[in-house]
């Protein structure tokens, strides 16, 4: 789905991020883990196009048709199903089909919770300038219509109660969900979450693994970058691990737990 | 649905508002503030569309409208061409114009933005000084009559219905493209630029299309002022100027259609009703501004939002 190709960034001579490389499967869940400062938030800005990247690429493939795996991804390469989408700006991205959530909140804080998912279906509504103006039938359609949908979305999270309240007034916890419904309200290939259950009690993680998993288990390609080790374990299909902008390791969950330059560098010598 | 019932409630009692007032004006020169006011009240619903909700503040409206106003005026009163289409040409311009200023200029924000609108307003100021043999300079140059289709606006009567009916217009035009998804994303913007780009939506582009809709509202109420006058000046491109269209807005309240509207007629009243104060004039209609900011710092159109509620309760 996603294939990034040794790529740097550099912030003056500090290397955040240094000769990275990694694929992300179709339907899978792929963590990347690490020390704070690391690198994690920088490379997800990185393949969202909010930070331009100093050297390398970042391909997505097009024909999301073929079973991808590994082997593919390089035949891929030579023959071009895919797109480079190296240093293209987030706003792009998402008709695309790439979404992220974020670290701190990026929620609007003056619409209600309905509002903030109608955002999320924006792509797919009409912003003709002059049929705004005069209100025409397709945009009062249009608003019905995603009205609809959004509140659907809301149920399917049991979240219909709060639909109309503004959100500044709703919890850290809530919050942090809505912002993952606005992102699967714009129908993404591929989605990013960045830390989405720091400062959540276990019960919110627990709901929001789930929520990933089903994610994922309906073929959309997840990249999670979290802190919560009990969740990436449970959920991931690979992790990478970085340290230092560079990758120190890659592999399924059990192999990544049992490697000791990981336990020595992040995970801790208690861990397991 | 509640919400359009409002909204036609709102607009219902503008109307009746407008057609009241009439009655209760002793002679010409109190039709002259209600049109002033009234076009005031057009040019800040157009800047509050960029200030309150795309949250960028241009120190440069009282240039852009000026700038219109000029357009038209040059092109109805030297060239010879008929008003409405000398005005609809200056208001295509002026899109183009803000267009093309609001690439660069957008890509700033905050206080820059301010500062650059603040820059290309002083421009205009020099430029419309200096032109003295289309512009007559900082004399100023006398307007011909506004006509469309053969029929004159002659009468204050006749202004005041037209800049109520462009009132009307412009404050509907104003609610449908903020209930749409594209209003949608202008309060978006104002909350969280980064949240407006996650569900793919181009800031920039929104921040110049909003910059180019209040520009072009701005010249089109300056172009109706001009020719309501007979007469314009540089005076209408000053700073001043700019100053006072943002401090309409933030007095009346900021993000609010009606807010502005409170706004404009206000403090285009005040200055009037504060003539027999005399030398204390200025002083007194500061005090006034400092007070409701400190008591209402969400505009005068909180207190009417009080007495909503009461009447609501009751």
């Amino acid at each position: 789905m996603l294939i990034v190709r040794e790529l740097c960034k550099n912030f003056g001579g500090l290397k955040a991020v240094d000769e990275l490389s990694f694929n992300v499967k179709r339907g899978t869940v792929h963590s990347i883990i690490g020390p704070n400062g690391a690198g994690k938030t920088t490379l997800i800005n990185m393949i969202t196009g909010i930070y331009s990247v100093t050297s390398g690429e970042i391909y997505l493939r097009k024909d999301d048709d073929i079973k991808c795996v590994e082997e593919d991804d390089i035949k891929d390469m030579i023959h071009g199903h895919r797109e480079n989408i190296t240093n293209i700006p987030m706003h792009k991205l998402v008709h695309k089909g790439i979404c992220r959530t974020f670290q701190h909140l990026e929620i609007c804080g003056s619409m209600s919770a309905l509002e903030n998912i109608m955002l999320g279906f924006d792509k797919f509504m009409s912003k003709n300038i002059i049929q705004t103006c005069l209100r025409t039938k397709r945009i009062k359609e249009d608003e019905k219509k995603f009205e609809y949908e959004a509140m659907k979305y809301l149920n399917m999270f049991n979240l219909e109660k709060i639909a109309y309240k503004q959100a500044d007034s709703l919890s850290y916890g809530v919050l942090k969900k809505l912002e993952i419904i606005r992102a699967l309200a714009t129908k993404p290939k591929l989605i990013l979450f960045d830390e989405p259950v720091a400062g959540l009690n276990p019960k919110e993680t627990d709901e929001i693994s789930q929520i990933i998993k089903e994610v994922a288990n309906e073929g959309l390609s997840v990249i999670l970058v979290e802190h919560d080790m009990k969740m990436v374990m449970k959920i991931s299909d690979e992790i990478t691990v970085m340290n230092f902008g560079k990758k120190l390791a890659y592999g399924k969950p059990e192999e990544i737990a049992n490697n000791q330059e990981v336990i020595k560098a992040y995970l801790g010598s208690n861990y397991a | 649905m509640a919400q359009a019932v409002k909204q036609i409630k709102d607009i219902l009692f503008l109307i009746f508002f407008l057609i009241v007032i009439p009655f209760f004006f002793k002679n010409d020169f109190y039709y002259e503030i209600a049109i002033l006011s009234l076009l005031n009240a057009i040019i800040c619903i157009g800047l509050n569309l960029l200030m309150g909700y795309a949250g960028q503040i241009s120190l440069g409206h009282g240039g852009f409208a000026a700038l219109g106003a000029y357009i038209t005026v040059i092109l109805s009163s030297i060239y010879d061409i008929s008003p409405a289409v000398s005005l609809l040409v200056s208001l295509v311009f002026m899109a183009f114009f803000a267009f093309v200023i609001s690439k660069p200029i957008l890509k700033l924000e905050g206080h820059y933005l301010a500062m650059a609108t603040l820059g290309v307003g002083v421009i205009i100021y020099i430029a419309v000084n200096a032109q003295a043999d289309l512009t007559g300079g900082p004399d100023g140059m006398g307007v011909d009559i506004f006509k469309i289709f053969g029929f004159e606006f002659d009468s204050n009567i006749k202004w005041y219905i037209l800049s109520s009916i462009l009132l009307i217009l412009v404050i509907v035009t104003f609610k449908n493209i903020i209930n749409s998804p594209y209003g949608r994303i202008l309060r978006g913007i104002h909350d969280s630029n980064q949240a407006v780009s996650s569900v793919g939506a181009d800031v920039a582009r929104y921040k110049s299309y909003v910059f180019v809709i209040s520009v072009v509202i701005a010249a089109l109420a300056g172009s109706m002022y001009a020719f309501f006058s007979g007469f314009i000046s540089p005076a209408e491109a000053s700073f001043n100027r700019s100053i006072e269209l943002v401090v309409m807005v933030v007095f009346g309240g900021i993000g609010r259609v009606y807010g502005a509207l409170l706004g404009a007629v206000f403090l285009t009243v005040l200055p009037q009703l504060l003539t027999s104060f005399e030398d204390y004039q200025t002083l007194i209609y500061g005090v006034i501004i400092i007070f409701v900011m400190i008591f209402m710092p969400k505009g005068i159109i909180s207190l009417f939002d009080k007495l909503g509620k009461t009447n609501a309760h009751s």
